[in-house]
């Protein structure tokens, strides 16, 4: 199976993205610059954490103007599986693919640390080889993760089980204090309508080795090549 | 031109340097050549007080690639690999504009270590600064901090450690010291250098505007009540761009077009003009109505004196600019043709045409002026160096020193700082900040590096050339720690005023202390930076070397962390404490004394001990390791537990500290060297106890790992036993409090 990993000017998680998929998954990847107007035939795309054109304005918002986002869009419509890791949640978010904004963190200040995320939802092409409630110890490195957006657009996101991680405590509970950037109802990443497309703010791609903290974040890349693999995701669900 | 005093004195230059000047020409120089020479032979560009001292150091090596004198020092980590790295100061700026002085500082060094074809991997960063308590130090602390965190998180380099101290003397100066370490292919490290005739000279990067003029002058001066207004000096950085550059530069480097590349760092177009034309034996002519400009109406002499960041001056080979203009176009970079390399070793800059300023380039690089300057044993020193125990009264209870110790800043936990600082990105960091030396592995190898930045500026202060080797030996010592053999070092040596005699004697000492000190543990010096002038209002810093040193692991799989491991495991002290006191952070947390004579240092049992760490760690014997320093051996062994929810028991000897009544506090506090805290299975106590022995390394099990509750008995006596959580807290709380709530800052 081969994945895309999408080259912003200042994407910076481009090579995690690369050397999780390729030495530890063992899958193919291509890196493929955003002025290209092809994915090479991918499976699966990855946008990949950073500062895509430095994050002036906002972050992702000059982004989603890279011809490569046309693509994408049209990638994704065809129900193939994408996922915006930090700044790429905030690319998605930019472009429309998925709903709500991003705000600085509540404390103000960039945050790296390791922090635990529940899997809410399985029927994801990235957390079908999940279990329901499973808790994933992945690294966060950002400064604007403070997840937003209007009350009903919350309540439509729950109510269509569209939000798929939350912050949790090593114990499981989705508390206040697990919330590490005062994002909405703990949310650290959701699914589009059509469930293929899949943004979040901590760092899978970081976490697929336990000699760098923690190997949690591999399932999620086990998970895509499966759901590829059973030709499931090809069609919206 | 008749230049006056006062023009001399605006561009920091003597008349007898103005007299050098005329020499070297044999005319009177121009307005743009007058600004070319004051920051070329400014003490930041030329090292005019400190080569003399610097050209004692040891820089060679079996496995030195690349000494002094280049972008940055380089040495052979196998696999056909080379690390390139260096350690560079951004103080001047840090105070003016501590968010982008301190952005900026990391910036240059990133460029340095891309300039040599490596990319870079790793940052690490040394600071200090004053006492938290002073709103202006919060201030300075919380916008350096951001700024390195801004521009590094941005470019998607981690930082992987670093240290602070805090001390008043930095109150008004404070320290930014940022050390990168980059990866290149040996036989692909790309030098700074403009030859072949003809070959055309390209600049690349930022437009030039007029901010940072005269910065290598503003860093070669000290500071007073004014400072403030020299503001405009300070750079702004752009790290978008820089990561655009860093990109593109690496990709035009694997084409072999380059000749070769500087970046414009300090004295900006001019130093790399002349120093890569100085360094190829060749001229370099330019034409500065060619450089891209981001102002209107700027001079030649604003243009070569400014300092705007992110820009590269590249030579490339002859027949390939197409080829290297088409990838920065990719990079949307836009490379502009402004010279080319000559053969008659001069600087020739013109404007539009017209020649403005023609130098020979040597006049400028090793030409400079060298002073031996007149050196003075400072008369502090003979009163500081007197300690009388008994004069301080009895000492207070061993938890309340204890507690006082984990929450003074320069024990207490970074967090607060690191959390800001990306430090997992590129998924090579092996050990992260706060967990000893900072460790990267080395993809597509089996080979780690361990990284670590020391130094403890009260010892240099009472002792320069002890206290020098002391930053030598520890961070070596804590990079052994990690499993790491030292194989290079960098230093950045930061001192007051050297036209005054006693700072220039504390500079001498200290050089000297540092090259014995890396002789004696075989460890060159492949590069650095001095940065001198750190005084304000008249009033110098502690002097402080600040030391970085890069150990190989062969196996990554061995490296070990300073926290213990397992519940049973014993604890043990490598080393012996002696009745040190002086320069400690309980003379200055208890007493607010900076007294007395730094811990003694045998460098030959503490290369003994490095060696022992490196082969315990490699063999899997060693199942953590923490550098016994500030704070003692009771700090030592509460910071094995912090971040575990181990406790630990542990009974350590009594110590004879001249007065009775310290024995306790010695046993606990003192700062011996050479001293590091190990935790090993029971069952493989036999190895190290022949180990330590084949080396003559002292060892005593002092304890076991186990519980939650941390005991330290002194002679069986005990005098700590408290949850291991509760001083944890004391320690991990004690930054981040004074920026968390008024209470603190009241």
């Amino acid at each position: 199976m081969k994945f895309a990993v999408v080259v912003f000017p200042g994407s910076n998680g481009d090579h995690d993205a690369y050397h999780a998929v390729r030495h530890v998954l063992g899958q193919d990847a291509v890196f493929v610059w955003h002025k290209d107007t092809s994915l090479q035939g991918a499976d699966a795309v990855i946008l990949p954490g950073g500062f895509a054109h430095g994050d002036y304005l906002r972050t992702g918002a000059i982004a989603r103007f890279s011809p490569i986002m046309r693509e994408v869009n049209r990638f994704a419509e065809g129900g193939g599986p994408v996922l915006g890791i930090c700044n790429g949640f905030q690319v998605l978010l930019e472009a429309g693919l998925l709903p709500g904004a991003m705000l600085r963190n509540r404390n103000v200040r960039f945050q790296c640390e390791h922090v635990v995320v529940k899997i809410e939802h399985t029927d994801t092409p990235f957390t079908v080889g999940c279990r329901q409630g499973q808790l994933l110890r992945m690294p966060i490195a950002h400064g604007d993760g403070n997840y937003y957006a209007e009350p009903d657009v919350v309540e439509g996101l729950e109510k269509s089980r569209r939000v798929i991680f939350r912050y949790a405590t090593a114990a499981g509970a989705v508390t206040p204090e697990a919330n590490p950037n005062g994002s909405v109802d703990n949310i650290a990443g959701l699914c589009s309508e059509t469930r293929n497309v899949v943004g979040l703010m901590p760092h899978p791609e970081r976490a697929c080795e336990l000699a760098v903290g923690s190997a949690d974040g591999l399932v999620l890349l086990e998970s895509v090549v499966k759901s590829v693999g059973q030709g499931a995701c090809a069609t919206a669900r | 031109m008749s230049v006056t005093d006062q023009v001399l004195q605006r561009h920091g230059l003597t008349r007898e340097e103005y007299q050098r000047i005329i020499e070297a020409l044999g005319r009177e120089p121009t307005t743009t050549e007058v600004g070319i020479f004051s920051v070329m032979w400014s003490e930041h560009c030329s090292y005019k007080s400190s080569r003399v001292h610097l050209k004692t150091l040891p820089t060679t090596g079996k496995r030195v690639l690349q000494g002094p004198g280049e972008n940055a020092g380089a040495v052979d980590i196998g696999d056909g690999l080379a690390a390139v790295f260096k350690i560079e100061s951004h103080n001047h700026p840090s105070f003016i504009e501590p968010y982008q002085g301190a952005a900026t500082g990391v910036g240059g060094i990133i460029r340095d270590i891309f300039t040599m074809g490596a990319r870079p991997i790793a940052l690490l960063n040394s600071l200090r600064f004053g006492p938290l308590r002073e709103p202006l130090v919060r201030r300075t602390f919380a916008g350096v901090v951001a700024g390195i965190a801004g521009y590094g998180n941005s470019i998607g380099i981690p930082t992987v450690g670093g240290e602070i101290a805090f001390d008043e003397s930095y109150t008004g100066n404070p320290l930014v010291n940022v050390f990168c370490l980059g990866i290149v292919k040996a036989d692909e490290i790309i030098k700074g250098i403009a030859s072949g005739a003809g070959n055309a000279v390209y600049y690349v990067g930022a437009k030039t505007g007029r901010d940072g003029i005269h910065g290598a002058t503003m860093a070669s001066a000290e500071f007073d009540e004014k400072s403030a207004e020299k503001r405009p000096a300070v750079q702004v950085g752009d790290p978008f761009m820089e990561k655009l550059l860093l990109e593109a530069c690496l990709e035009v480097m694997k084409t072999e077009a380059l000749v070769g590349i500087q970046d414009m760092g300090a004295a900006g177009l001019t130093c790399s003009t002349c120093e890569m034309g100085s360094r190829g034996g060749a001229g370099v002519e330019i034409d500065v109505s060619l450089v891209p400009q981001r102002e209107m109406g700027m001079t030649p002499y604003e243009i070569m004196l400014s300092e705007s960041q992110e820009r590269m001056l590249l030579v490339v080979k002859k027949g390939r600019e197409e080829e290297v203009e088409g990838i920065f176009e990719k990079w949307d970079l836009h490379a502009a043709r402004i010279g080319q390399v000559t053969t008659d070793g001069r600087m020739r800059v013109k404007n539009q045409g017209a020649v403005v300023a023609e130098i020979p380039t040597e006049s400028l690089t090793d030409g400079a002026p060298l002073y031996r300057r007149p050196m003075a044993e400072p008369a502090y020193l003979a009163e500081a160096r007197q300690l009388s125990l008994a004069s301080l009264g009895s000492p207070p209870p061993a938890p309340e020193v204890f507690h006082r110790l984990l929450a003074s800043p320069g024990i207490a936990s970074k967090r607060w700082v690191y959390r800001q600082y990306d430090h997992m990105v590129r998924t090579n960091t092996l050990v992260f900040p706060g967990m000893g030396a900072g460790v990267v592995r080395i993809k597509g190898t089996r080979r780690a590096l361990a990284l670590s930045v020391d130094g403890n500026s009260r010892f240099v202060y009472l002792d320069p050339c002890v206290g020098a080797q002391l930053a030598v030996a520890e961070a070596a010592r804590n990079v052994a720690c990690a499993g790491g053999q030292p194989i290079g070092a960098t230093n950045c040596l930061n001192f007051g005023n050297p036209e005054r005699p006693e700072i220039m004697w504390q500079f001498a000492r200290a050089v000297a202390g540092i090259g014995e000190a890396c002789r004696a543990l075989d460890i060159p010096i492949t590069g650095g930076n001095v940065s001198l002038y750190n005084e304000t209002d008249g009033k110098a810093i502690l002097p402080t070397p600040v030391i970085g040193v890069v150990g190989l692991i062969e196996d990554a799989a061995s490296v070990v962390r300073r926290v213990f491991r397992s519940e049973g495991d014993l604890v043990v002290l490598l080393g012996e404490t002696q009745g040190e006191f002086g320069g400690s952070e309980y003379l200055k947390v208890m007493h607010g004394l900076v007294r007395g004579v730094p811990p003694r240092l045998d460098l030959e049992r503490e290369a003994a001990l490095q060696r022992l760490l490196v082969r315990g760690v490699s063999d899997g014997l060693v199942r953590s390791a923490h550098d016994c320093a500030e704070g003692g051996l009771a700090v030592t062994l509460a910071e094995c537990c912090f971040n575990t929810g181990f406790g630990a028991d542990a009974d350590i000897p009594a110590i004879d500290a001249g007065a009775s009544e310290f024995g306790e506090m010695a046993a606990l506090f003192s700062e011996s060297a050479s001293r590091v805290v190990v935790s090993i299975d029971p069952s493989r106590v036999g190895e190290l106890r022949a180990f330590a022995a084949e080396a003559g390394v002292p060892l005593a099990i002092i304890g076991r790992v186990g519980g939650h509750r941390l005991r330290v008995a002194v002679a069986g006596r005990g005098v700590i036993d408290e949850p291991v959580a509760d001083a944890e807290r004391l320690w991990s709380d004690a930054i981040g409090s004074y920026f968390e709530s008024q209470r603190a800052i009241a």
